[in-house]
């Protein structure tokens, strides 16, 4: 495989802030790479950088190959898309689409052909002689998708295109744009910190952190072996539960909190275990925890107890929260007690939060099934998974 | 009976409306008959109507000569028109580049060369006139337009660069990257971008610069000193105050000066309504 984009020993300041920290990346032909993390983690800087529009202080970019980092972003050959969507007001949507083959003084012939192409391709014929502002959000969303498309770049930059739309329009944009990546067969680039956008389109996941790679992977790699906390807590809604638990022999115990390891682990005396609300089920006996409800929200689908782990109000674990059934739901109330199996539990050290690895267990068997050590690298591809 | 309350409210707002307008209007109104009138005394009357309707002090501003039979409106109107215009056009081409700078770019000194900016804007400028009466003096440029239209445009400029950089701040820098993106360099980037853009406010700053040009009457008289030279301000204040003063003629002639602005105004009012609702650029 070709390498489209190559991110080495980035780094970027601006003002006093520290906004990249050493972003090393390499993107494959035709990947859909989506960059998440919380606001303020660098994300879009990155992105802005890839452009062209901000100059890194230090490292080196490739795009296709070609030494970019000093060049300005008409020498880039990219298309990107922006959050404001950026169309020009003063044109119409033809001239908006057209805007960058007349610029290269292109055939009007072909630039017209090519407009149609487009418009066709995302909808837009009926629209083309329309100006931005007689347009409605969506449709704005797709003239700046268009756009880029016209140019026929080799690489996509898409700065959280989705977040002026509805959530109804954003899942239909959504999957457009998953459609396109497979018919353009282009590189991309897309920075979210919507994370169900970056599960459902990336064929990899960045996870930036206040200016640094927390772990770069397969979506559902990252979901189920998060490399640290700060990943596990990230991705996931509601978010993974954090509890701090002892060991004690092949026991992990908290108050109201008892789960058997397997044999031959290697941990501290002390840790945080992580537990996902989707991965506790509601049992009578062989509880790993036992909760006491203090809320539940019932979404028709499914439902969500948040409450305390604990043996009673003086011995508590902390707090958590932990996906029930409907019927679950509809029957308990404020202040009765449940017990939880966890289906998956992760381990994190207490100091620096890396995964200790994570433990599966079979539905209604107290018996561990497998036991997943940390991954040993950012990049690793696949978790290797002992079976017990 | 709710229906009778909002008759009566809407009548008394109505009442409110026609008295303001009716105090405001009134003196131009005024004006206007004297304007049209006959004789050189105006008449008091309470209603702005006059009593012989004439058009002798319109004829005798227009038809106006010189000793040498020189005809004079013609060619004060004339050098008001081209110090105006070359004011609004002078300012605005330096103040665009200027304002686009001040806008997009951080530099060293840009806080303080605002400031600066600023601080001239806080002396009139007569204050200035004896310096600049000496300045032009040294540039051979007294008694000229074109020293005029030097005067104008150094003093309309920094208004004219705020006016132009909030403008320009007003619309969003994702459309200058998006254009570069595109594949234009910055200037491009400014010229097919940001500039048809700024279009209304730009309209709106080249009408200020030429309106104050316009209206501008102390540096004028200060620095214009042949008859043939002079601007319509000063044509209009020799009505006034020479030994014949003539109220009529002073009324024709601001009606005169008038005119045009009030043209400008109306063949711009498109571009001042999307000026001030430039917010609306966005997206």
């Amino acid at each position: 495989m070709v390498t489209s984009l190559s991110l080495v020993g980035i780094q970027k300041q601006l003002g006093k802030l520290q906004i990249l920290r050493g972003i090393d990346l390499e993107v494959e032909s035709g990947e859909f790479i989506v960059l998440v993390g919380p606001s303020g983690c660098g994300k879009s800087t990155l992105l802005r950088t890839v452009a062209g529009l901000e100059i890194p202080d230090a490292g080196r970019i490739h795009i296709g190959g070609r030494d970019v980092t000093h060049l300005p972003p008409r020498e880039r050959h990219i298309g990107m898309v922006f959050q404001s969507y950026a169309l020009y007001p003063h044109l119409t949507v033809r001239e908006n689409l057209a805007f960058a083959l007349m610029l290269r003084k292109a055939d009007p012939a072909a630039i017209e052909a090519r407009v149609r192409e487009v418009a066709s391709m995302l909808g837009l014929e009926a629209l083309l002689d329309r100006y931005p502002r007689e347009l409605s959000g969506g449709q704005r969303q797709r003239v700046a998708m268009g756009r880029a498309i016209a140019k026929r770049p080799s690489l996509f930059l898409f700065d959280e295109p989705l977040s002026n739309l509805d959530a109804a329009l954003r899942a239909e944009v959504r999957v457009e744009i998953k459609r396109l990546h497979t018919r353009l067969e282009a590189t991309m680039l897309y920075v979210t910190h919507d994370q169900v956008e970056a599960m459902t389109l990336a064929d990899r996941l960045v996870v930036l952190r206040a200016g640094k790679i927390e772990q770069v992977g397969r979506p559902l790699e990252v979901y189920a072996h998060p490399s640290n906390r700060f990943v596990a807590s990230f991705l996931g809604s509601p978010s993974m539960n954090f509890l701090k638990v002892k060991r004690q022999g092949e026991r992990l115990v908290a108050p109201g909190l008892s789960i058997e390891m397997p044999e031959g682990i290697e941990t501290p005396k002390e840790f945080l275990l992580g537990v996902r609300p989707h991965d506790v089920e509601r049992v009578d006996k062989n509880a790993h925890l036992r909760m006491e409800i203090d809320v539940i929200e019932a979404m028709g689908f499914e439902s969500y107890a948040y409450g305390e782990v604990g043996e009673d109000p003086s011995r508590v674990a902390g707090p958590f929260v932990a996906r029930l059934g409907c019927e679950d739901a509809q029957r308990l109330r404020r202040g009765d007690r449940i017990g939880l199996f966890a289906k998956r539990i992760h381990l994190f050290d207490l100091g620096d939060e890396r995964s200790l690895g994570c433990i599966e267990f079979h539905p209604r068997s107290i018996q561990p099934v497998a036991y997943s050590r940390p991954l040993a690298s950012l990049s690793e591809a696949g978790a290797m998974e002992k079976p017990l | 009976m709710p229906k009778l309350r909002t008759a009566i409210t809407s009548i008394f707002t109505h009442f409110l409306i026609w008295l303001f307008l009716i105090f405001a209007l009134y003196p131009i109104l005024w004006v206007i008959a004297l304007a049209f009138s006959k004789g050189v005394v105006p008449e008091s009357r309470v209603l702005p109507v006059p009593s012989h309707f004439s058009l002798e002090h319109f004829q005798a501003v227009i038809l106006r000569t010189d000793a040498q039979g020189r005809w004079l409106f013609a060619r004060q109107l004339w050098n008001s028109t081209l110090t105006a215009t070359a004011t609004a056009f002078v300012s605005v081409l330096i103040a665009i580049p200027a304002a686009y700078a001040f806008s997009r770019f951080d530099f060293v000194g840009k806080a303080t060369t605002l400031r600066g900016l600023l601080a001239t804007q806080m002396f009139p400028g007569v204050a200035a006139s004896v310096p600049l009466y000496l300045v032009l003096d040294t540039l051979n440029l007294l008694d000229t337009l074109s020293g005029l239209v030097l005067v104008y445009a150094t003093s309309t400029l920094p208004f004219a660069l705020f006016q132009l950089r909030s403008t320009f701040d007003t619309i969003p820098r994702d459309l200058d990257e998006a254009a570069m993106v595109d594949g234009a360099s910055r200037v491009e980037a400014f010229l097919r971008v940001v500039l048809p853009v700024a279009r209304p406010g730009i309209a709106i700053t080249a009408l200020f610069a030429f309106m104050s040009a316009w209206n501008e009457f102390i540096l004028a008289a200060t620095f214009l000193s042949r008859e043939e030279h002079y601007t319509l301000p000063i044509l209009l204040q020799s009505y006034a105050t020479e030994h014949d003063a003539n109220l009529g003629h002073f009324a024709a002639g601001a009606i005169l000066v008038s005119l045009p602005v009030m043209i400008l105004f109306y063949l711009l009012q498109r571009e001042l309504v999307a000026g001030l609702t430039a917010g609306g650029v966005k997206g």
